[in-house]
């Protein structure tokens, strides 16, 4: 005979969960989610998004930052439920090791990042800037980074790599015609 | 870090929404731009048992002139919203100066002016502009709304005179009886951190005369500090050097400064000082030319 049996815990009150829908990247996803859980943990662990990151916990350094409906937010300041029916961007939707997004190409061919932990949200707020202002100053780039930090304080490639982005995507949409 | 499990509406009208914080019964929270809140119910120094999210309640992110020059910002306008504002930029020049300085960019899409009001951080900056132009906040309850100056809205450090059932709606600020100039200014170590020091400063002025004038102080106090007396001297006179400098000296003798790891309380003081001078020399070099 066993000397103990392990036995289960007595089924608590059930834990309310909310079904939401939200657009990420595109795609239609739908989940169950507690309301209490944020934003950041369901791209992380729900849906195995892992290049947006954690740093902080307490909204100051932008390494969660994602589009939500083309704006920059940052994920570990909103809870999922709060983005069913709205569209989030995360730095998978940007583009794949086959196809870079003019925005990492800049990042890797300026060398815009060092340890790479504070590049998903940076790249992101870059992106948003530049769907706002194509052409923008050095001034501009550096304000509208500034709820980024990046830990190797590698911010002058960083810099560099927004402005080099602004006239890859500037040269495009002239090669483009429109 | 988890918030503590709590319960989640997300009503679409005030009247639902006050409804729910009734029976709520002092337990619950009303979630808006949540820049403040999250990070709070995140850390466990607020655990409350039901969040209102007021996002979907349509109508409320407005910011508008109404015909006789009273602004009103209702409680969706994001702060971001206040930065690319034409209507402040035109006509508003103190909140026009403080809202490309709130937080930081990413916190200032979420965030809103009437949420900031309703946190009461000693810290935050909006309360200090308020303040200095003499508004108000419109809260509505169950029995209709009321109007609360906002010297007796923000009652205390992170404290609001709104009753457990009562959501903060619109935040009002009266028509310029003259023409209406200031600024802000504040000193953080780094973007999106708490203030060093900070000086709202708002004056009308008539001619070259002053007619109205407010001074309010940020991060120099347990709470927002109405610099009344400093603001009074500026009233009836011309904004010369002489007046100017006596106004500063009252602002910075009105500030309640800490030493801590941000500054001594004497440069604290200096600031409050630097920053109502360098606003209101601005101003009158500027009404000089206009006269």
């Amino acid at each position: 005979m066993a000397l103990f049996e392990e036995i289960a815990a007595e089924p608590s009150e059930p834990v309310p969960v909310r079904r939401v829908t939200i657009s990420v990247n595109g795609e239609r996803r739908t989940a169950d989610v507690e309301p209490r859980l944020l934003l950041a943990h369901l791209l992380r662990q729900g849906l195995r998004l892992t290049g947006t990151h954690i740093g902080c916990d307490t909204t100051n350094c932008g390494a969660c930052t994602v589009l939500f409906d083309g704006k920059p937010v940052k994920s570990c300041t909103m809870l999922a439920v709060q983005a069913d029916g709205h569209e989030i961007t995360t730095v998978e939707g940007l583009g794949g090791a086959s196809e870079l997004h003019p925005v990492q190409e800049a990042f890797k061919d300026e060398h815009g990042l060092q340890c790479g932990f504070c590049t998903p949200g940076m790249m992101l707020a870059a992106k948003a800037l530049l769907d706002e202002v194509p052409d923008p100053t050095e001034d501009e780039v550096r304000w509208a980074l500034s709820g980024n930090v990046c830990r190797c304080t590698g911010y002058q490639n960083i810099v560099k790599s927004v402005l080099s982005a602004a006239q890859k995507l500037q040269g495009q949409s002239a090669a483009d015609g429109s | 870090m988890y918030p503590s499990r709590f319960r989640y509406e997300a009503p679409h009208s005030i009247e639902e929404a006050v409804g729910l914080l009734q029976a709520g019964d002092g337990e619950a929270k009303v979630l808006a731009g949540g820049q403040s809140l999250v990070p709070l119910i995140k850390l466990r120094f607020a655990s409350p048992e039901l969040l209102v999210d007021i996002n979907d309640l349509p109508g409320l992110a407005y910011h508008r002139a109404d015909p006789d020059g009273t602004i009103r910002v209702g409680a969706l306008c994001r702060h971001a919203d206040l930065e690319g504002s034409a209507l402040l930029a035109d006509r508003q020049p103190t909140m026009a100066a403080a809202a490309p300085m709130v937080a930081d960019p990413i916190v200032r899409n979420r965030g809103t002016l009437v949420g900031s009001l309703c946190h009461a951080d000693p810290q935050g900056d909006w309360a200090a502009v308020v303040t200095a132009l003499g508004g108000h906040v419109v809260a509505q309850g169950p029995g209709g709304r009321r109007t609360i100056p906002i010297g007796k809205f923000v009652n205390g450090p992170f404290q609001n005179a709104l009753a457990y059932d009562e959501i903060a709606v619109e935040a009002v600020i009266p028509a310029p009886g003259g023409t209406p100039a200031g600024g802000y200014l504040k000193l953080e170590r780094r973007v999106g951190d708490f203030a060093t020091a900070g000086a709202a400063v708002a004056v009308e002025t008539s001619g070259d005369l002053v007619t109205r004038a407010g001074i309010a102080l940020t991060g120099v106090g347990g709470s927002t500090i109405d610099a009344a007396e400093a603001a009074q001297v500026l009233v009836g006179r011309p904004l010369g050097a002489e007046v100017i400098a006596e106004a500063a000296d009252l602002a910075a003798r009105a500030a309640q400064p800490k030493s801590d790891h941000r500054g001594s309380a004497k440069y604290k003081r200096h600031l409050v000082h630097t920053f109502v001078e360098r606003i209101l020399t601005r101003v009158g070099d500027t009404t000089e030319r206009a006269a």
